[in-house]
Order: C-alpha cells, then structure tokens, then sequence
C-alpha cells in the first residue's frame, strides 16, 4: 500500500500532456456559449491622430451586427490598472480601453462592433467612419526627448515619464581615477511577444445575479479581476475569471487589456455573453511589446581589466501609455549591469519615454536581458580593451563563490553562488580549445566562412516577491506572495489548488511530484486546479519565473502541514505517541515496528468520517499556506555560442551552443531542460531575427508573422545543457528560477560571438538583430575604415 | 449558402456554409473539433494542420467548400481506442510540448512528413516541419520525438 | 481573419471557367488558393466572385512532350517536387518547387496558381525564365502559347488576359548543370533574392527572383560568359538592368550585392 516510489527529482512526463497532444485541452476560443455575440474592436491606422469624429451608421447596417459604440459612448470607473509607479512624480496619464480624442500608437483602439458571427463583426468594424486629423508622430525614444519633438500626451509638456536611478559608492571618483575607461552604446530593439495562441475573452453575464464569468487567455486572472472591477465598478464578487488552457504568454498576458474591460462592459450592457478572439495582425500592434531601449554602459577598470565602475545610462521606450508594469520593467533589470562581477561603485539611471508606438511591458526576461546584453557585450569590449581572452576577464572579476546570502555592488543581496563553477563546465561542455582550433584555421586559409566564438555569464534575479521588499523599496502596488491548499478526498486521492497560473511551464506536474512525495502518494493521484478566482481565489499567478521559486514552497508547506496533522491522527489509531512514529517509505510508522504503519489515504478516510479521531483534532484533511519569500532568488550560468558567418552576404547560423545553468534544486529536470532549451533558442531568435520595427511615420512594418520572423524548426539550432547546483538560501526547497534564464543570457553570447567570427576584419559592434544585411553593413563598414 | 458533404474523421458529414467559411473555422464551429487551432492570419504558423485526403494542409487557407467531397483527418482522430498514436506517445516521451497550442498542428505535420519519409533525417524533420511555429520548445524534443517516433518502427 | 463576402461558383470546364470570367469581370480563380486566399484574409483582395477551377483534374499532370515536358497548370508544387519524370528531365524546376512555402502550402498550391499571381518574389518564375519556358493560356478565342520572356509583365501581373485560363507550363529537357540558390532569412520565407542558372546552348542562362517588379533575366552576365568571362567577372554585372525592392526584408543595394554573390556562386556550380 505504502507508496516507496519518490518523485523529486526525476523526470516524470507531464500531466498536461495527454489533453493537450489529443486536441482535448480547452483554449478560450475553444470554448462558447448560447446566444453569444463577437466583437471586433476598430484601430487607428495612425500612429497619432486627432479623432474628429466616429461614426457607426454604417457598421449597423452590417447585416449581423448588433451593436457598435464609439469610445466617446463608455464612462468607465477608472483606468486600465497600472500598478507601478515607480517614482514618486512619475507621469501616467490614465489609460481608458478605447481612445476619444486622440489615438496614440496605430492599434489604438476607437470604436466597436458587436455581432452575430466572427465574420459580420469584422464586416461591421470595417465599416465604422472614422475621421482622423493625423499629427506627427515619434517612436524613438532619442528623438522623443530631443527639443520640439511632437508630445505623445500633449498636456504632459514632455515625451519623459519618470527618471529613476540608484547609486552604490562614489561613482564619479571611482571613473575619474581608474586608468581604464569604455562607454559603449547598444540598442535593444523591440520584440513582439508572440504566443502561439492569440489572446481570447469570454464573458457570459448572468442577468439574474449579476455575475460575470470571464474565461480569458491570461497569465494573471487574479489582477485582471481586481483591474476589472475599478475600471467597470462590478464588485470583485460578481467577477469570476478563468484562464483554461493558455497557450504561452511570455509576458504578454500578464497584462489588463482594453479588450478585457470592452467585454465584459458590453456583456453588462447588452445582457449578452461577449466573445472576442485577436486575430495574429491584432496581435503585433495590440498586445503589449517587449525591450526597445538605448543603452548607454561604461565600466572603469584598472590596466588587467579589473572592473571597479559600473555606469549605466538607459532610456526605455513605454510606448504610448505606462501599461501594468511597463515602467517597472527596466527596474527588473536595474541590479544587475555589473553581472556576476564586483566592483567599487555602481550606478543606473532609467529614463521611461513616451512614443507613439504599442505599449511596451514584460517580455520574458523583462528588464534582464536588456542589462545582462549591456554588461556581457560591455566586459568583451574591456577584454579587446585590455587584450585579454573574454574567459579570462571573467575570471579575474567573478564574486567569488558563496553559500550564504551576499550583497553585490549592484545593490542586491544574492542566495548563492559559484560562477567560475559554472563556466568550467560551460567551457567543457563546449570543446572550447577545439572550436578555437577550427577557427584559426579558417582565419588563416581566409575562408569565406568564419567562425566565431562567444560568451555570456549572466546573473538575474527572479521570483517575484517578497511583499514588503517589493511594495516599500520598489513602489509595486501588487503583492509577492502565493498561495496553495492541499484537501485529501477520503480515499486518499489529492486536490491541490494554488495561487499560481501555468500557461505552459509544466507547474501541475512538478507541484504534484512535491505533493505526492510529501503525501506518499503518486504523482497521478493529485489533482491540480488553477487559473479560476473561484476556485483558487488567493494568488499572484505566473509571471517573473515565479511559478517554481514562490509557488513551490506554499504547496510544500500546505503539503507539510496536512502530513502534520495527519501524524496526530496516525498516533492515535496506532496508540502511540507522536514522537513514536517516523515518517518513512511513504508512511507514518511506529519505530522499531514499522509494519504497524498508517499512510495518508488511510488517515484521510479516518478524518473524513471523524468517528476516532483524537480530543481536539477537527474533521477533515486539508491545509493551506500563504508563502511570502523572505527575498528574491538569483538564477545564474554559463553560456557559451560558436556561430559561423558567410563574409559575402552576411548570413550567420548557431554552429553550436552549451547552457550551463545554476537554478537551484531541481524538481523535474526534464521540464527544467525543457524552459532552458526553449528561452535559448528564443534569445537566439531575439539576437538573430526578430524585430519590432516602425518606419518613420509610425507605421508597424514587421506587423505579421511573414514579416517577423520568427525562426522555425530549421532555424534553431540544438542545444547542449548542462547544470550545476547551489541550494538558494531564499526558501527551504533551494528553489531557484528558471522560466527566463535561457533569453536574458543567450542574445549576448550570440552577439559577441558574431563580433569575434569579424573581429580579423575590424567589426567591433554588431546591431541587433544580427540578419545578414547588418552583418554584411558591419563587414562593409569595417572595410571602409581600413582602407 | 453552399451547401458541401466531406468526411471528417472517418465520418461523413454534410453542412450549408458561407463560402467564406474557412475550413478551420468549419471544423471548430461547425463541428465543435476544437483541437485545431489558429494561430496567425499569414499561413505561416501551421497551427491549423489538418490532413486532406492523407496531406498535410493548413485549414486556415482553405476554404471548407475546397475540402467538399474531401477527407478531412483532425487530431482528434489520431488517438484510437484511448491509446495515444506514437507521435503523440513520442511527443510525450520527449516532451516536445509545453503550453500545447501549437501541438495538434505539429503532430499532424510530423504525421504526414512520416508517411512521406518514414526514416527522415534530423535536418530532414527540421525541413519537414518548416511550416510549423512554436514559441515555447525550441524544437529540440519536437524534432528529437519525431525521429523517436520514426526509429520505434511504428506505423503513423 | 475572415476574408468579405464572395459568390462562390464551381467551374466544371476551362471552357467554362472562361464563361464565368467574362460574366463577373471583379472574378478571380481559385485553384489552390495559396496566393489568393492570404490576400482575402486580410481584405487586401476582395474578388466578387470566386470561380472555383481546383477541381479541374485533368489539368493535373507532367507528362512528356517531345523535347520538352508539360506540366499541367493545377498541378501541386508537391506533385512537381516529386516528379521523377522532372527530376530526370528538368531537375531545377522540381528543386525549386521543393522551396516554394512549406509542405503544407506544397500540398495544396499549383504551379499554375503560383505562376499567373506574378509574384516577383516567387520562386517558379524566375526558374522559367531562365528556362525559356512557355505558357499556354486559353481564352474565348482558343489557345496561345506565351514565351515566358513575354509572361510576366508587372508587379503582380501576368500577359494573361482577364478572361484566360492559363493551363499548361511547358519547360524544356535540361541536361547541364543548374543552380536554385534562394536567400531567405528562414527557410519558409520569400526569397529576399533567389538565382536561377542553368546551361543551355554552350552558354547560361540566368534567372532572377525578387530583384524587380517581374522575375527578371541576368542579361548582362549571360553575354559576359558567353564572351569568356569567369564567374566572377561575370557576376559583377548581377543587378545590371535589375530595380530591387527595399522592404523590410532588405534594402535595394543590399539585394544588388546579394545578386552578385549568389551569381557567382550558382555560376561556379552550374559551370563546375
């Protein structure tokens, strides 16, 4: 009976997989109801426009439509929820769902039409009049802040939101003095997100009680229902919102979109359940977009390389509106422009603009990345600087390895660490000498084909909490904490319930494995329910590789707390004392007579029937607990790219890549695998292809999935992943974060490798994204300069 | 209204449909086989892979009165009698999935790349499946349970 | 996206494809679609009327034809690619059918399709060109047959007349050597651009796609090998005569240069 089988650790297949490889998983479009209408929301095509007027005459003519109403026609409780403000004097002009006098980015929306069909509703928006007066428009962030720039909120006076920095040690005496100093210049260009699933809303309305049901592709169901309620004013009561099966978010959906609060405005409004799909071309201008900064970086160095500044000047683009945590997002990054490396004197100024573009907010890896781009590309140009090898200026400015919580020069105090450990392995892994080798003599031979090698040693901090830290010092107006609750059936089978949202990550799987190895019951017995506020109401759902790291401990503890209570128990049927007993091979059993044994489906018949249970012991088996980590946890590795580069034309391909990652205890090693391989080859895409990119009047031109490019099966390359292990000091699991670490660390060792492959031909700095025109303009560029 | 009889499924099905009724659409709303998904407007994320008399084919490209008379096969025919096809038994084996939703279009490709090539190559399954977008694996394991699926011999 | 509302009719010959074409001039054919219905989605294209010719099998074929091979305008690129018959005959236009879009699109669009959509970026074309191949094309007034250095005649646009059936692409018996080189950034893209080369007559024949508004021949690096120059010289004058697009993809000068490259590149294979 005794279950001997333990499930931490190992690989165990998903229990996600078997519905969602039949076709059986329900997505939000999967799903409708009767008597349901579609809406279809009406964009400007400007990227900035009066709105003279809107007129809807025809669209009602549509056959099929039912409604359409301008934005002109809603009064709202509030604005869309924006929940960091992350100075005290930052500028955020409230954000409504549809624009009325003003359309700031091309995607805004003005209007919209409700009806019968998917089809009539497109019908009836195309058919909406509206009269734009266009105005000039602005998407780059310099241009935005250069005098007479055109005002994205005219009445602002400035394109500037907020400046925020943070300063460690005299930075100014630590530059004037070293005898080293380089300031290099990056862009980040903009990403769009680009989950395969596009967002999707239901909302039926219940006309009798006044309740909502919302079923919706989101990350966070529990901070679309409390930003539902102060933008419609329905009580959070009558809001239940559901995420079923959400297919990836990567950020995107961690937002509170306008779409969101139209639905279930028009559900109020016309009694009527409200059904909204985004279709792929809505997609890249309406869901929020990722990264877009300039990035000033200086480091100051002694003559070996020695690193002792750190300075860092960043202007982020917000786009036209600060979305929910748009101006939070370079904050993420804000520790971390020294890396794993230490130094003196620390200092990072943000600056939020205003453009005439797409809201920008998280993107996986939201504000790492772009810091680990500047510091991993900045420590090669000190390397060429100083004529050292780029593993060894490493080496020679790693902190070194510490097992008990550390402050960096970055502000930050880190759970743990080895980072030379990490790169050694990296550099086994990777057959460095060899690909050295290779690469000398296609350097020799001046092959068309060149080879080049690069690194990247990233640190980064994740799993979103603790509350207090994040409320007090970094002004987040959300919490940090997560929750879970484990409930025993009476035959011992197991609900789970947490707080968390997987979309993707494999969460169910590696909550049940820590369940059942508490429990001494099979991963198949334990049932995990998320993403409903009605069922699992206490959350903060999924975003900021929180999932593992803040959401594994309160399921260990509920866990915990269900095995304590049914220890009580177990000693008074087997009459004994409690200390007599020993939780072993998946059972309570009495020392010394381990056949006399009680396991947990046996106690939880026991306490659901409460004919025998001890004096003062309630009913019932079930637990919960409420985790507020008491700090971040600190991700860190190795990565190492070897790329090879066609001189003629510029095209580049990934000859080989090795991952070495330090996580933290690992649950599930395949799913852990599975987040590394995936966010890699997504840095991959983000260093090489991808690229939000908007011609001068505003206009969106990689706006479809032709155009974008996302890379496809024969694009990436294969991945070779290795780990090594430092139990985070954070929570006692050793849990660290994984769900971002392969694209904060891969972009820059793919670009440093591409600079290396050209660095015989006199390229120093290479644009992302690398494509092959880039690529042969550096070429082009750097043979100029020598001739 | 156009009025068009195919099979889908192995079952024959009739239905009056606009004639800009997508095939995808048809089979999601008209049907309720909700496991082919759409993913873009550009045919070019494969999302809504289906086969057409033994193809692959993207049903967001195709009109549903193009597949009358036609036989259409959707993921939820894959698996027979509660037993995972080897595809999806590989795709599992490997995990070659994580948020799913591109995963019925994947398996469906991959299906029909096997019929065509049963014993293709890495580099032949990652140019077999060029027209199939995933934003969360890489493709590493998606290739890896293909060619798992290809080497276990079993029939797809 | 849903495409707008369209009449629907199924055409049951060429014949009468022809009819209904002259009944609705907004028509459009529909064969595979794989060009057209991308457009409809978007509300970029919206056709009156679409005149189903997909079902019209019996211009699904490849079959011999004296010193050349026909190919029927409904067959599938993946029928194409595939063909043992072109992979013996004309081995460059089953490769390049084999590059059009991904297996999917290969399963359903036609040659035909592909070829009257006129696409500069498309793969096929230029691959005829270089090939000299002809088009046959039926009209109310009977058949003619359309040198492929007279078919395609502007962005998107083809000689075919608003009311001809384009049926059968006719290509020659190649047995030099040849080269497809399409550049694209993944391997489902357009070609940002693509080189056709093959010999012919002891000279090459060099084809372009995606370096004008037509498929464009390499004229000038044709007459450079025929007057003994080598491939590199030769392909100095790649985009002589070429008006490239710049798109997002890629400018204008840095097509040109690609031209060059792949040129130089299909030409020391083909003359290998």
């Amino acid at each position: 009976m005794a279950a001997t089988e333990t499930f931490v650790g190992r690989s165990v297949l998903r229990k996600e997989d078997p519905e969602l490889l039949t076709g059986r998983g329900r997505y939000t479009d999967d799903l409708s109801v009767p008597g349901m209408l579609w809406m279809a929301v009406v964009r400007s095509p400007f990227a900035h426009a009066r709105i003279r007027g809107v007129d809807v005459t025809r669209a009602l003519a549509v056959p099929g439509v039912v409604a359409a109403f301008a934005g002109s026609d809603f009064r709202w409780a509030g604005p869309l929820l924006m929940a960091w403000p992350v100075t005290e004097d930052l500028k955020n002009p409230p954000h409504y769902p549809l624009a009325t006098d003003v359309a700031r980015y091309q995607g805004d929306g003005v209007a919209v039409v409700v009806a019968e069909s998917r089809g009539a509703a497109m019908d009836g928006a195309e058919a909406v009049q509206v009269d734009y007066d266009p105005l000039p428009a602005v998407t780059d962030v310099e241009a935005a802040l250069a005098e007479g720039a055109p005002l994205v909120h005219e009445d602002l006076g400035t394109n500037e939101s907020f400046t925020w920095s943070l300063t460690n040690g005299d930075v100014d005496a630590v530059f004037a003095s070293a005898p080293i100093r380089i300031e290099e210049r990056y862009r980040i260009q903009r990403q769009v997100p680009n989950a395969i699933e596009p967002r999707a809303i239901l909302v039926e309305p219940n006309i009798a009680t006044g309740q909502f049901t919302m079923w919706d592709s989101t990350q966070v169901p529990h901070v679309v229902r409390t930003a539902m309620a102060l933008a419609t004013g329905i009580s959070e009561s009558k809001l239940r919102i559901i995420a079923p099966r959400v297919g990836g978010g990567f950020g995107s959906k961690l937002q509170v979109y306008p779409e969101e609060a139209l639905a279930l405005e028009l559900a109020r409004r016309l009694g009527r359940p409200i059904k909204w799909t985004e279709t792929r071309s809505e997609n890249f201008l309406a869901t929020h977009h990722g990264r877009d900064q300039v990035q000033r970086m200086e480091l100051a160095a002694d003559e070996r390389g020695k690193i002792v500044g750190f300075r860092a000047h960043i202007l982020a683009n917000m786009g036209a509106y600060l979305r929910i945590i748009s101006p939070g997002t370079p904050v993420l990054g804000a520790f971390l422009y020294c890396g794993a490396y230490t130094g003196e004197a620390y200092q990072v100024t943000l600056t939020g603009v205003f453009t005439n573009t797409t809201p920008v907010d998280a993107y996986r890896g939201a504000g790492r990345p772009e810091a680990t781009n500047a510091i991993e590309r900045a420590i090669d140009a000190l390397a060429r600087r100083v004529g050292k090898d780029p593993v060894e200026i490493r080496r020679i400015n790693f902190m070194p390895p510490f097992t008990e919580a550390t402050p960096s020069i970055g502000g930050l105090t880190i759970d743990s660490g080895d980072y030379h450990a990490t790169l050694d392995k990296a550099i086994e892994l990777f057959d460095l000498e060899q690909l050295r080798k290779e690469q000398r003599a296609r350097r020799e031979r001046g092959d068309v084909r060149q080879i080049g090698i690069g690194l990247s040693t990233y640190l980064e901090n994740c799993g979103w909490g603790p509350s207090r830290v994040i409320g007090n010092v970094l002004r987040y107006a959300g919490g940090g904490w997560e929750a879970a609750t484990v409930r025993c059936h009476p035959t011992g089978k197991v609900v789970l319930v947490v707080g968390t949202t997987p979309h993707g990550q494999g969460s169910e799987t590696a909550y049940a494995q820590v369940v059942a190895d508490e429990l001494g019951i099979a991963v198949d017995d334990v049932d995990v329910l998320f993403g409903d506020t009605d069922v699992a109401p206490s959350g903060w759902d999924t975003y900021g590789s929180r999932g593992a790291a803040v959401g594994t401990p309160a399921v260990h503890r509920a866990a915990r707390r269900v095995r304590e209570k049914a220890r009580a128990i177990a000693a008074h049927e087997l009459e004994v004392a409690e200390d007599d007993l020993e939780w072993s091979d998946g059972a309570f059993r009495v020392r010394g007579a381990p056949d006399q044994a009680r396991t947990i489906p046996q106690i939880a018949f026991s306490a659901w029937t409460g004919h025998n249970l001890p004096d003062g012991v309630e009913p019932g088996l079930e637990a919960s607990s409420f985790f507020d980590p008491e700090n971040l946890v600190f991700p860190y590795g190795a990565h190492i790219c070897a790329v090879e580069v066609d001189t003629e034309t510029g095209a580049t391909r990934v000859l080989r890549y090795v991952a070495v990652d330090d996580v933290g205890t690992v649950i599930n090693p395949m799913l852990v695998e599975g987040q590394v391989i995936g966010g890699v080859v997504q840095g991959i895409a983000e260093a090489l292809y991808e690229e939000a990119l908007y011609d001068e009047s505003g206009n969106l031109v990689t706006s479809s999935m032709q155009a974008y490019g996302l890379p496809g099966p024969p694009e990436a390359p294969t991945i070779i992943t290795g780990s090594h292990v430092t139990p985070s000091t954070t929570n006692e699991l050793g849990i660290k974060g994984v769900g971002e670490t392969g694209t904060i660390a891969s972009p820059p060792a793919v670009l440093n490798a591409i600079v290396d492959a050209l660095s015989p031909l006199g390229v120093t700095e290479i644009e992302r994204p690398a494509t092959p025109e880039k690529v042969w303009r550096a070429i082009q560029r750097a043979k100029g300069e020598r001739a | 209204m156009t009025r068009i009889s195919l099979t889908v499924n192995g079952q024959r099905r009739e239905a009056d449909v606009e004639p800009r009724t997508l095939l995808v659409y048809f089979l999601r709303e008209h049907l309720g086989l909700t496991g082919t998904n759409v993913g873009c407007d550009t045919s070019t994320c494969g999302a809504c892979t289906v086969h057409l008399d033994g193809e692959s084919v993207k049903s967001c490209t195709l009109l549903a009165v193009q597949a009358d008379g036609r036989e259409v096969t959707t993921i939820e025919a894959l698996a027979r009698d509660g037993e995972l096809h080897p595809l999806q038994e590989a795709f599992r084996r490997n995990h070659a999935l994580q948020c799913g939703y591109c995963t019925p279009g994947m398996v469906m490709a991959a299906a029909s790349l096997l019929r065509e090539r049963p014993n293709p190559t890495e580099e032949e399954v990652r140019e077999g499946l060029e027209g199939n977008l995933c934003r969360c694996t890489g493709y590493q394991n998606i290739v890896k349970a293909v060619l798992d699926a290809a080497a276990s011999g079993a029939r797809v | 996206m849903i495409p707008a509302p369209f009449d629907y009719v199924r055409a049951d010959s060429v014949d009468d494809a022809i009819a209904r074409l002259r009944e609705d001039p907004e028509g459009k054919l529909l064969a595979g679609g794989h060009s057209l219905l991308p457009a409809m989605k978007l509300r970029l294209a919206r056709p009156s009327t679409l005149i189903d010719i997909g079902r019209l099998r019996d211009l699904a074929y490849i079959r011999e034809d004296g010193d050349r091979v026909a190919i029927g305008a409904l067959t599938r690129h993946h029928d194409v690619a595939t063909s043992e018959l072109l992979r013996q005959a004309c081995p460059i236009v089953a490769h390049a059918a084999s590059v059009v879009g991904d297996p999917q699109v290969r399963h359903v669009g036609t040659i035909g399709g592909s070829c009257a959509h006129g696409d500069p970026a498309g793969d096929l074309p230029s691959v005829l060109l270089a090939l000299e191949a002809e088009f046959v094309a039926r009209g109310p007034s009977g058949e003619r047959t359309i040198p492929a250095s007279g078919f395609f005649t502007s962005l998107f646009e083809t000689a075919l007349a608003p009311d001809e059936v384009l049926t059968e692409i006719r290509v020659p018996r190649t047995s030099g050597g040849w080269a497809y080189l399409k550049f694209n950034r993944r391997a489902i893209d357009w070609a940002i651009v693509g080189v056709a080369a093959v010999r012919a007559n002891g000279g090459v024949r060099v084809g372009l796609t995606n370096m004008g508004l037509t498929p464009l021949r390499a004229t000038g690096v044709e007459e450079a090998i025929a007057s003994g120059a080598d491939p590199a010289a030769a392909a100095a004058r790649a985009d002589e005569g070429t008006a490239p697009p710049a798109d997002a993809f890629a400018s204008d000068e840095y097509r040109r240069e690609l031209a060059k490259v792949l040129v130089r590149r299909a030409l020391e294979q083909v003359l290998a």
